[in-house]
Parts: C-alpha cells; structure tokens; sequence
C-alpha cells in the first residue's frame, strides 16, 4: 500500500490570505449563488424565514416561466438580435480595421479616435431622435430596428479590437503573398483570414455578451412583440406579486449561457471595454 | 488602384457610424430649438431657447445632477478602492484561485435587469430578504431600503456589477509587476504595506485613470437599475439625468424639452471622454 504524501503546510500568510480571498469572494458572489438556489424552490420556500439553505430543488419553476410569459419568444428575440447585431458588426468592421491597419494613412489615428468619441456619447442622448424615427417609420418594437441599434453601438468597440488584432500580423507574411502574385481578395482569404480567426472569434463573443445584455434600448423601444429577456425580466418588478422563484428561474435562464461565455472572453472585455489602454 | 480599394473597405464602417452618430444629434437639436409634444399633433413652433430654459429651472434637474454625480461618485469610490483590495488580494497563488477569479468576475456579465432584481426582492425585501433576515440576526431594525435608501440601493446595485471590471482590470495590470525589483524590495525589508505604497500603486496608476474614465461614461447614464427598481422615486430621490430625460420624452412625451436635456447630458458626458481619449490617444503612438 503506497502512502498519499502529507498534503505542503500552508504557511500562516498564505493561509491568512486564502481565507480571506475566499471569504470577500463568497460575500461577492452571494447575491448570484442565492438567485440560482431560489430557482429551484417553490415560492413558499423562497420567501421562507429565516432562510432556507437546505431543501428539495424542484423543477417546475422553469416550466411555469414558459406558460407564464411566453418565454421561449422573448429568448428567441434575445438570440437573434444579439446573434444577428454580431455578425452584421462584425462583416462592417473586419474590412474596415483590416485596411487601418495594413495600409496605415495619415488619417487613420484620426478616424479611430472619432469612432471611440461616437462610443462615448451617451445613449439617452439619442434616445428622442431614434424614438421619433422608429415611430414614423414602423420600426417600434421590431427586431430588425434593436439589430441596427446593437450593431451600430458595438461597432466602435469591434473596429477597435479586430484593429489591435490585425496590427499585431506581421506585413511580411502578407507582402509575401502578395510577392507570389495573389490578389487582395486570395491575401485575405489563404493568409490573412486563418491568422486573424481568433480575433474575430473573440471580439465576436463580447459583442454577443454586450447585445444580450444591453437594456436601455430594449426597454424603451420594444414591448411585446420585439422584447428581449432584458425587458422580460424587468416586468417582474411588480412589487406586490411574489413570484421570487420563478422571476430566479427566468433570471437564471437569461443570464447563465452569458455568464459563462463571459468567463471565457475576460480577456478581451479588458482589451476591448478600454480600447486597448491595459494591456 | 492600390489606394483606392483599402478606403472603399473603411466606408460601410465609417459611413453607417457617421450616420449614427450625426442624425440624431442633429435631429436632437432641431427638436430642442422647437415646441414638440408627441401627444399634440400639429406645427413645430420655433421656441429658440425655451426648452433649455425650462430643462435648466426645473427644480427636479439641480436634483437630477445632483443624484448622477453622487451616484457616478460613490461607485467609482467603491469599485476602485475594492477592486484594487481584490485585485492585490488575488495576485499570488493560492487554492482555489483559479475558481475565485471565475466567481468574482460573475457579476459583470448578469443583465442590468436581472442584477437590479435579485437585489430589490430576494436581498433587499424588508420583510422577506436576505438582508433584513441578516440584520433581524444582530436584533436590528430591518430597513426599507427602496424607500428609505433609494439612491444608495442604485448604488450598491451598480458597484455590485462593476467590481468586477475593476478587479478585471487591476489583475491585468499587475501581472507586468516587475517581479525582481519586488524581490529586490522585499530583500531590502521592506514591509508588504510599503511596497503597496511605493511599487504597486504607481504601477496602478495608469489603470486607475482608465477604470475612473470608463465607468465615468457607462455610469453617467445608469437606467435599467433605476427603470427596473425605484422608477425614479420617491419622489426624485433616485432620479439622474438619464432617467430625467427618459421622464420627459416618454413618460411626459416632450420631445422639446427632452432634447434639450440630451445635449446637456452630452455635453457632460464628454468632459469625461475627452480626458480618456487623450489616455487611448497617448497609447495608439506607442
């Protein structure tokens, strides 16, 4: 019989220190494990006091969301709207950050810092304009009208992060590319496309991330037909009702596909919500 | 040839935002200049700078600003000082680190709606909440925080979601410590507490400025946490500027006056932006 090796003695700092980090972090993330427990109490155990840490998880909140609110249609507008806004943003600012950074022009500074200043405009600045404009033209709580709107307010911040992307390729390769004679469209699409993938992966997921959960616009110019879980979950603010575990499932529901690719892409939320200033 | 094909790539980009951008301000100040009201059809009289006069005396705008500032104030206070504590608090290993940094970076992806929520009902209930089940534990009064708080609730709710960008960003920055001259420090003797003071904050310093100027953009316009919770009230108390001007064009359906709040809103919002694209701008030479 072999003997496990005596687990290394912490020293007394480093033990000090990891309680602590984990102690901050348990009070920090409380609020989110409670949301996540309260899904799967029925609604009496959910507004038990004192409260309840041990119980028979259910399921049947998540079915009632369903019945309730129609849910599947609000998520199906979440996911076309963001997933939509993403590829249309994406296909607008590849070529554009493609040509700042590999055919650099006295302008260029200029015109990255003019499409930051646009993302620096606050959205209720715009609010009236885009209001009045969705109610004459019949755009009001549709789908497309919240597309355009994502896809224009996260395209400063794509035509950033693919920007910092491309101008990290060396310009040999591509000139040796184009040495052998291929045209513009074969450099982008043999050399250039398999290089830059990752970029586009990755600033493509933090869109999606700031599509879905984006609310100001979704709240003020969708409704019934065009909402989004955003505007979903905001309909259970209703102070009287009491529907604290099945507003949790829905909640949980809305956030914890997000949630997850967030935890993946933190990279890139550092890189791209500062427009590369910390590195 | 060659010029001409890389500039036609940059125009779907640059035109579309162009267009985004200079539409609705200039339709904002068209609307500001002119009496409009959505509930009553007719011409749109040239008023010249009666909106901006009425936006600028109504008594509910002094207290607007006032709301904005503290709350734009309070969570970047909050979230700078935790997130760098945090940050220098997970900088080295330790079990379990790798599913701290997971857990404390949650929050910043949960949707405005959803965060606001949790916290108005199942932490902040003065009945049935964590909370006041925590404060009952130490024989306290339980508060109505909605109520009686409501702008500090906003604020706890904000700084909730945006400690973890700040964390996020302070961890990046001190993985380029320069861990000799940490080695060196430590070797002369000095304290943990002075290399705080002399090694890492001056390392700090730069993403402080960052983390200051971004939140002081997105924070300028909180709304779905003030929509979703304390609708403004009571009263103003928990009313910014966003959700003025919010009030006024679709709750009172004055689009005059509701422009001429927008270009104030604007306007402050790029005494903020100028100072952070003058950091991003230093940056892009390098």
């Amino acid at each position: 019989m072999t003997h496990a090796a005596p687990p290394p003695r912490m020293s007394a700092p480093l033990l000090a220190r990891t309680i602590a980090a984990w102690l901050v972090t348990l009070v920090i993330f409380f609020p989110l494990g409670w949301l996540v427990a309260t899904a799967f109490k029925t609604e009496l155990q959910a507004i038990s006091v004192p409260p309840l840490f041990v119980w028979k998880p259910t399921l049947e909140n998540f079915a009632e969301v369903q019945d309730r609110s129609n849910y599947l249609l609000f998520a199906a507008n979440s996911l076309i709207t963001s997933v939509v806004s993403t590829l249309l943003g994406l296909a607008l600012a590849a070529p554009a950050a493609y040509s700042m950074a590999f055919f650099r022009g006295s302008r260029t500074r200029g015109v990255l810092m003019w499409m930051l200043s646009t993302k620096m405009m606050p959205a209720v600045g715009a609010l009236v304009p885009i209001y009045v404009l969705a109610q004459t033209t019949g755009l009001l709580d549709t789908r497309l009208l919240l597309t355009i709107i994502f896809t224009l307010s996260n395209l400063p911040i794509m035509v950033w992060m693919l920007y910092s992307h491309f101008k990290d390729i060396p310009h040999e390769i591509l000139e040796a590319a184009r040495m052998d004679g291929a045209s513009l469209w074969q450099e982008f699409r043999r050399v250039l496309l398999p290089l830059v993938l990752g970029g586009l992966a990755s600033t493509g997921l933090l869109c999606l991330v700031l599509a879905w959960n984006e609310a100001f616009w979704s709240l003020n110019l969708t409704s019934a037909k065009a909402g989004t879980l955003a505007g979903l979950i905001a309909s259970y603010s209703s102070p009287e009702g009491l529907f604290w575990a099945k507003l949790s499932a829905a909640s949980l529901l809305a956030i914890a596909p997000i949630v997850v690719i967030g935890w993946f892409s933190q990279k890139q939320l550092v890189q791209g919500l500062t427009f590369g200033a910390v590195k | 040839m060659k010029r001409l094909v890389p500039r036609m790539l940059l125009v779907p980009a640059v035109g579309t935002l162009f267009l985004w951008m200079i539409v609705p301000l200039a339709m904002t100040i068209y609307f500001s200049l002119v009496s409009y009201n959505l509930m009553e059809p007719g011409d749109h009289e040239f008023v010249g700078i009666d909106n901006f006069a009425f936006f600028l005396t109504d008594p509910s705008f002094y207290v607007a600003i006032g709301n904005t500032l503290l709350l734009l104030g309070s969570v970047v206070v909050i979230t700078v000082l935790s997130g760098i504590f945090m940050a220098l608090l997970i900088d080295q290993p330790f079990p379990g680190r790798g599913i701290v940094r997971v857990l404390l970076i949650s929050p910043f992806f949960v949707m405005p709606t959803v965060n606001a929520l949790m916290w108005k009902h199942m932490m902040m209930n003065p009945i049935y909440g964590v909370l006041a089940q925590v404060w009952e534990v130490f024989g306290a009064k339980p508060i109505d925080w909605m109520t009686d708080h409501p702008l500090f609730s906003v604020i706890l709710m904000v700084a909730w979601q945006w400690l973890p960008f700040a964390t996020l960003i302070f961890m990046t920055a001190l993985q380029s410590m320069n861990r000799e001259q940490l080695e060196a420090s430590r070797m002369d003797g000095a304290t943990y507490l002075q290399q705080v003071r002399y090694l890492y904050l001056p390392h700090l310093g730069r993403s402080i400025a960052v983390v200051i100027m971004i939140e002081a953009i997105f924070l300028m316009s909180v709304f779905a946490e003030i929509f979703t919770t304390t609708g403004g009230g009571p009263g103003d108390a928990s009313t910014n500027v966003a959700f003025l001007i919010f009030k006024e064009a679709l709750l009172n359906f004055d689009v005059g006056v509701a422009s001429a709040g927008a270009l104030f809103a604007v306007v402050l919002a790029n005494i903020a932006a100028i100072f952070l694209i003058r950091l991003v701008g230093k940056n892009l030479d390098r």
